[in-house]
């Protein structure tokens, strides 16, 4: 028997003392909870996504179109960003007053390489207020999980107010589960020692938001 | 490179001393008990104030464990869904019905990449198998990268907390292990390292990032496994969980057969239970999700191991199988009087505090000395249940399983339902509570002794003697009354005619 029948074959053993249950899964779980937490414009979301944001560490900018490339431009210059990957699918503007030189993420460019590399600019797929988190899910936009985490910079844009949802369960509504998702909630932390947050270990120990409006 | 990683007893686990005796030797240890009273009180008022931010979070508590009940309920169909879906993904799916299979399975995929090492993402479910030591027995080096993992990895110790494996710790600690073995395992700590904690995250992002940077392959555990998609999920903080995800060639995770949720709409309750009621965070820094694998993002090949190593046994038992609802968040421990004074490494598991209290002595049986102690490494005092997100009622199960040690009875061992001996060293429990059945089933043996009690009341000791000494040097015993209730009862007709007290 293989170990597939055989854990298979426990299970059912094991259950054997539980009554018939053709409930469907819709019906199983009573779902009372809220799907958004309080009652907010949306201004008043964006605004809560710039809260938790920064209460994460992230450093959290605000902008319009127009001012997106002056401004990402400020941000690598203030930081003495040489180089800064990009994924293959950023907006060619948005980098275009960049003095910085970019790199763009090829497929067969190995980890060491990525290291060398001060900086990242990324889209974002969605940005969610409650918690101040945004999600990654790979678009051209955003590229390989590999370019935002390896450089020790993260940019990342987030159209606003259309890419911001209010919770975590409408967030969920919005991505795509095929696609590998990355959810940041701040720059790198640890709570491993006596359990007290301390920012920037792994991942890029700086994070910042441009939260832009059309 | 030292292949000397000492990490946790292998189940069923050596002869390890009975949880009162190791506890023993736990509470005199000045530095182990600030460490942890400092560590478990910060995280205490921290989570309650996250959770308070929920005004829904008792619905949330409740749909957590209806999705888990669910799922257990039905086990074997989301099983084969999570196969079905993780190999539609590109992924491939083995299945190990214990901790051995599971070792070989994984030695095996990591021989056949032809890499002597392996990085790997904190995980409970290898440390579970014992699988860092399996895979050194291969000539293999396993490199754990979370920090708390490191500093367990690099002190050749044993981890002593679910979520924060080096709890036990300070900052001092930290540093001197740091300094002393780093350059034993590969880039040695920075010149001057001090106590400070950014100081010394960093010292572990420079020691561990040559490691990322040439791996080949990643061994992960998951937090979810969600069976309509096949997706799986990690939740962590540093970001040496994305590393070890995406940088390697080959990703293996191994996985727990009750870390299935239904539907991905069913990760909206656990985000937001899980970070809050462990980190205490309204979202944890990193989470990742994958699908079996994506073209030119993240490794190409992926294993997926499902393990059983007595999930089923603890399944087949109707009281206990709610311990399958954890989702190892450690608000348990983190609460617990027990643990905050024994410290984790008295359980004798790599889940300690009141969750390893009931889930080690199903997941390994109660035969050996540690396992049949465990039910009883508890005041009931219910802290536990109060704040765990899936409302496992621990201290139930440890009656239950108290229960299960002195009188025997049937239980399941591998698959086989097998009878169990009553334990020993419980004979005087068991002839008392004979003789409590026998007395209160017959009134006339009642009336007589409660009569004896009263009337010999001056005569009795303040503390009990032999074995009963433990209890009452800690506790008053109740006072007896003058007078029997139904004595006096009879006497003044219910209170109507009382005319005091006998005298």
């Amino acid at each position: 028997m293989s170990s597939r029948e055989r854990i298979l074959g426990r299970v059912r053993r094991a259950l054997a003392d539980v009554e018939q249950d053709d409930m469907p899964y819709e019906q199983a779980v009573s779902r009372d909870y809220l799907r958004v937490h309080g009652d907010r414009g949306v201004e008043q979301t964006v605004e809560l996504l710039a809260e938790n944001l920064a209460d994460y560490r992230a450093i959290v900018h605000r902008c319009t179109t127009a001012d997106l490339a002056a401004t990402l431009a400020g941000m690598l210059a203030a930081r003495g960003s040489r180089t800064v990957v990009v994924p293959p699918g950023l907006d060619p503007e948005w980098l275009s007053a960049a003095e910085a030189e970019l790199v763009l993420d090829r497929a067969e460019s190995t980890p060491y390489e990525l290291d060398r590399v001060d900086s990242v600019v990324t889209a974002c797929a969605v940005a969610v207020a409650e918690t101040g988190t945004i999600v990654l899910d790979g678009s051209p936009d955003q590229g390989r999980r590999r370019i935002t985490l390896v450089p020790d910079h993260h940019i990342c844009v987030v159209r606003v107010p259309e890419q911001v949802v209010a919770s975590v369960p409408q967030s969920l509504e919005r991505l795509d589960p095929t696609r590998p998702l990355t959810w940041i909630s701040g720059p790198s932390a640890t709570s491993d020692i006596e359990l007290d947050r301390v920012e920037g270990v792994h991942g890029p120990r700086t994070l910042e938001v441009v939260l832009v409006t059309a | 490179m030292s292949g000397t990683f000492v990490g946790m007893p292998v189940f069923p686990p050596p002869a390890h001393p009975a949880f009162p005796k190791a506890a023993h030797e736990a509470v005199h240890n000045q530095t182990l008990r600030g460490n942890l009273r400092h560590a478990t009180h910060t995280i205490r008022g921290k989570r309650e104030k996250a959770v308070a931010e929920m005004s829904d979070w008792a619905e949330l508590r409740e749909a957590g464990k209806q999705i888990k009940d669910h799922t257990l309920r039905h086990l074997d169909r989301y099983l084969v869904q999570v196969e079905e879906s993780v190999t539609a993904a590109g992924g491939i799916v083995h299945w190990a019905a214990d901790a051995d299979e599971a070792n070989r399975i994984v030695a095996r995929l990591v021989k056949e990449t032809g890499e002597p090492e392996v990085v790997k993402v904190k995980s409970m479910a290898t440390q579970e198998i014992g699988l860092n030591e399996a895979l050194e027995a291969e000539g293999i080096h396993a490199y754990e990268t979370d920090l708390a993992e490191l500093i367990v990895q690099l002190g050749k110790d044993r981890p002593s907390h679910i979520l924060v494996p080096a709890i036990h710790r300070n900052r001092g600690e930290i540093r001197d292990i740091f300094a002393r073995e780093m350059s034993e395992w590969g880039r040695p700590a920075p010149e001057g390292l001090t106590d400070t904690p950014a100081e010394l995250a960093e010292a572990a992002r420079l020691h561990l990032r040559e490691k990322f940077l040439r791996a080949k392959v990643g061994i992960s555990g998951a937090n979810f496994m969600v069976a309509e998609t096949g997706t799986l999920v990690v939740v962590e903080s540093e970001g040496n969980g994305r590393m070890c995800l995406t940088l390697p060639e080959t990703l293996i995770s191994v996985v727990g057969i009750e870390k299935i949720v239904p539907t991905w709409r069913d990760l909206e309750v656990f985000l937001q239970t899980l970070p809050r009621s462990s980190t205490a965070e309204r979202m944890n820094p990193y989470t990742s999700m994958w699908t079996g694998t994506t073209d030119q993002d993240g490794p190409q090949t992926f294993h997926l191991v499902l393990l059983d190593n007595g999930r089923t046994d603890t399944l087949a038992d109707e009281v206990g199988r709610q311990a399958l609802r954890c989702i190892r968040c450690s608000a348990c421990l983190n609460v617990c009087p027990v643990y905050e004074r024994a410290g984790g490494h008295a359980y004798g598991s790599v889940y300690p505090g009141p969750i390893g209290a009931i889930l080690s002595p199903q997941l390994r049986g109660t035969a050996s000395e540690i396992d049949a102690s465990l039910p009883y490494a508890s005041s009931l005092c219910g802290a536990c249940y109060e704040v765990c997100p899936v409302a496992i009622d621990i201290p139930e199960v440890l009656v239950h399983l108290r229960e299960r040690v002195v009188e025997g009875g049937p239980v399941t061992r591998e698959g086989n339902k097998v009878i169990l001996k009553p334990a020993k060293g419980h004979a005087a429990e068991r002839a008392a509570m004979r003789a409590a059945r026998w007395a209160f089933a017959s009134p006339r043996a009642l009336r007589a002794g409660q009569r004896l009690a009263s009337r010999t009341r001056r005569f009795h000791p303040r503390t009990l003697p032999g074995p009963g000494s433990a209890w009452s040097a800690t506790r008053d015993l109740p006072p007896v009354p003058a007078e029997p209730f139904r004595d006096w009862w009879q006497r003044t007709q219910g209170g109507k005619g009382d005319k005091g007290a006998a005298k």
